[in-house]
């Protein structure tokens, strides 16, 4: 009798906890084409958001109800509330237990795979060296560019920044792209977006940095493709007529030629 | 009634009412802070300051206030002061000197806090402190971390008293499982305080001696670390949500069982799952303030699952609270308004964390006003309405005299129509981007409305809480005689005279077998 129950618990529990890992698989199958983390963020914060209203609701409801039920009137001067056998008061700690559970350890794969989507960058990537520091964001294009505040990128393109901080704790955060993560002196943090559309989009600081953070902005231009390597060029072009007369004066325009050419 | 009696009083139900006045004094400065941040942030640019500084400096005195002034003191003074030696029958505390000189560190905390209005370069780190900030800042760093060194010392010497109290102290008779459920709460944010205030201790001081003393424990130039002071404060500060979290959840307990005449349901699920289940994993889910701090991966995975796993405990607490509902006999009067208030408040609260537990969800929000609204509605707010709905509960045992009814209505509705117009919009704009610890909001134009109905609703909520406290105030001078018992509970606290006299009984109480402080019989 105890092993048949026990068994009966064993495979309750296996089942509860083998459902939310199976239903997180599946949906991880259907591969899509481009990886863009942004629009699995929104699928699945939609999803739990409408998991957590249904909840809310039921609680909300049957808290009510119990309460229009329960008021004080003639007749009704003291609560009469069931008292529980052992079993019972058992299976109020278990079975929610359970339920909570699993919906938990449901919550945590859907999050662990989009998870992976956020830190996993794609090897087609753009890397952009980030250094922030109060009050500016200052990109290294990977040919030496720099730019400040503006962030000029190839839509289509995934990019990663490597952050680090001259001063205080900064957060690159932007809000179309659902992503931000701090950075700081002494460490390189990493995030990357993947810019489908030509456009712009605003960069804030989200970590308190001093007197001026909620000032600290920048954006995000996404150009396309040809539209970015004429500018690219430009840059590279000021670039070297900037770096080229300190350094050697008179050969100095051709390296800068053929760097160009590269790319 | 002389003043010399009160401060060099050791009888814990004055200790618990100069904690009350204490806490409620910084409740309502942080408060005016909150009202004139709301105000600055009213229009885009500069309303009310034009130096962001300014705003900074409310911004840091409103967290740092609100937490450590206001609600541990609040809930672990106060509360546990006045109704633990009551509930559990004893005549006071343990060490009734080592009280006193709680509560007076206690008092040293919140002058040292306010005197932040008044030296040249107050504190503007921030509640958490996080370096490198606080040491760049010309800011006084060191007068945040005294702040917070002298009242977690008050909290840890109120922690051994309170715990040698009940474990030797009890009424004969008076076994573990007819302790109230307010009594193993408070307990077990006490064994929360002693493991983990030392760890805070540690993080204000070394970003003090950081600042001040030339060590580099987070200057990673010369070999430190900035995210292990992160580390640290948050593996106290998680933990201290509990020390709020779970002795206002006692009190609701408390309020609702006695207004609704009716046993807490399935009290050993509420007391082994519920407490038990948050102290065992108090420590274990610190990571999830850090999810876009640079934590390794695996701890970020690690601590979505524990944090996730929080659900369990706490959902037990909730279907208790539910339970004691079901089939009681409810007297809608104000104590039992505001419990009513924390159930929904918490429910909007603790299911609006759901999210912020799992990483890949927390990227997009962290750091923005869903962020803030979300822990304002569970502990914040779901604690503010807990320490006045137990005020309004135990008011009569303290005075002797009842407050107004109807102001205390009035008073209750404003504030839950003020705090859901305010964190609702918040945490709206906060999933659109709008991110915390802004001073100005140039960039973000289409918030503009927004902000103007949250300022709306703080000055509504603030009507609300101003007319809860006039009304313990006339209440206490003047309000009807209340009778020892007016609430008819069987819990002992309610079973001494009105107000109590210095011992408590006049005999020591004892409990008999068929007693229980949740029994309530017809007749």
């Amino acid at each position: 009798m105890h092993d048949k129950i026990r068994r009966g618990a064993a495979g309750l529990a296996a089942l509860l906890l083998a459902a939310p890992v199976w239903a997180a698989g599946a949906g991880a199958k259907s591969e899509p084409k481009t990886v863009d983390p942004a629009r699995d963020w929104d699928h699945l914060w939609n999803e739990v958001i409408v998991d957590i209203t249904i909840i809310g609701i039921l609680f909300a409801i049957v808290t009510a109800w119990f309460i229009w039920q329960a008021r004080r009137r003639p007749g009704n001067e003291v609560g009469a509330s069931p008292k529980l056998s052992p079993a019972s008061a058992v299976g109020w700690v278990v079975i929610p237990i359970f339920v909570f559970l699993s919906i938990d350890l449901y919550t945590a794969a859907n999050g662990w795979v989009l998870w992976n989507t956020f830190r996993d960058v794609p090897a087609n990537r753009l890397e952009i060296k980030l250094e922030a520091g109060m009050y500016s964001w200052d990109y290294t294009y990977p040919n030496g560019v720099r730019t400040q505040n503006e962030l000029v990128v190839p839509a289509g393109t995934p990019v990663v920044l490597r952050m680090t901080s001259r001063d205080t704790l900064h957060s690159h955060y932007i809000p179309d792209f659902r992503v931000k993560e701090d950075s700081m002196p002494g460490r390189i943090t990493y995030l990357w977006f993947n810019p489908t559309k030509p456009g712009e989009h605003l960069v804030t600081c989200a970590e308190y940095c001093g007197v001026m953070h909620g000032y600290m902005a920048g954006r995000i231009v996404v150009k396309a493709p040809e539209e970015y390597a004429a500018w690219m060029k430009g840059e590279e072009t000021s670039l070297a007529a900037a770096t080229a007369p300190a350094a050697v004066p008179a050969t100095a325009t051709k390296p800068a030629k053929t760097a160009a050419k590269k790319t | 009634m002389n003043l010399k009696e009160w401060i060099f009083t050791t009888d814990h139900k004055r200790v618990g009412v100069l904690y009350l006045i204490g806490s409620i004094a910084a409740f309502a400065v942080a408060g005016i802070m909150a009202l004139l941040m709301r105000a600055e942030l009213s229009t885009i640019g500069p309303t009310i300051t034009a130096n962001p500084s300014q705003y900074n400096v409310w911004l840091y005195t409103h967290g740092a206030v609100m937490i450590l002034g206001f609600q541990i003191p609040a809930l672990t003074g106060f509360f546990a002061n006045f109704c633990i030696p009551l509930m559990i029958g004893a005549k006071d505390v343990a060490f009734p000197r080592v009280n006193a000189l709680s509560v007076w560190l206690f008092y040293v905390g919140v002058i040292l806090a306010l005197l932040t209005f008044f030296i040249p370069d107050p504190p503007d780190v921030m509640w958490t402190g996080y370096p490198p900030y606080s040491t760049i800042t010309t800011g006084n760093t060191a007068m945040y971390s005294f702040t917070v060194l002298i009242l977690g010392f008050a909290s840890i010497i109120g922690g051994v008293n309170f715990l040698t109290t009940v474990a030797y102290m009890r009424a004969p008779g008076l076994t573990l499982n007819k302790l109230n459920i307010f009594v193993w709460c408070t307990l077990a944010a006490f064994v929360l305080q002693l493991i983990f205030v030392p760890v805070l201790g540690t993080a204000v001081s070394l970003i003090s001696m950081d600042k001040y003393l030339g060590t580099n424990f987070f200057d990673p130039t010369k070999g430190g670390d900035v995210l292990t002071y992160q580390n640290l404060f948050w593996f106290y500060s998680h933990p201290a949500v509990y020390v709020i979290f779970l002795p206002f959840i006692g009190v609701v307990y408390e309020i609702i069982s006695v207004h609704a005449r009716n046993a807490v349901f399935n009290y050993k699920m509420v007391v082994y799952g519920g407490v038990g289940g948050i102290v065992l994993l108090a420590g274990e889910v610190w990571v999830h303030h850090l999810y876009v701090s640079g934590m390794a991966d695996w701890l970020r995975i690690g601590q979505m699952v524990t944090t996730l796993m929080i659900s369990i405990p706490v959902g037990l607490m909730m279907i208790g609270l539910i339970g004691t509902l079901y089939k009681g006999s409810i007297e809608f009067n104000t104590p039992m308004l505001y419990g009513l208030g924390v159930v929904f408040l918490f429910l909007i609260g603790g299911l609006t964390g759901i999210p912020l537990a799992v990483p890949s969800l927390t990227i997009g929000v962290s750091d923005t006003y869903y962020v803030v609204g979300h822990f304002h509605y569970v502990m914040a707010v779901a604690g503010t309405f807990a320490i006045f709905g137990g005020v309004y509960h135990w008011f009569p045992k303290m005075t002797g005299k009842m407050y107004n009814e109807f102001w205390g209505k009035l008073g209750f509705w404003l504030t839950f129509v003020g705090v859901n117009i305010v964190f609702w919009i918040m945490m709206d704009v906060g999933v659109k981007g709008m991110p915390r610890r802004y001073y100005d909001y140039a960039h973000f134009p289409q918030f503009e409305s927004a902000h103007q109905w949250m300022t709306v609703g703080a000055g509504i909520l603030a009507i609300g809480f101003a007319l809860a406290v006039l009304n313990w105030i006339f209440g206490a001078i003047n309000g009807k005689p209340a009778g020892d018992n007016p609430w008819n509970s069987p819990s002992l606290e309610w079973s001494t005279v009105s107000p109590p006299p210095h011992g408590n009984w006049p005999s020591p109480p004892s409990v008999s077998e068929d007693w229980h402080p949740y029994g309530y019989k017809k007749g």
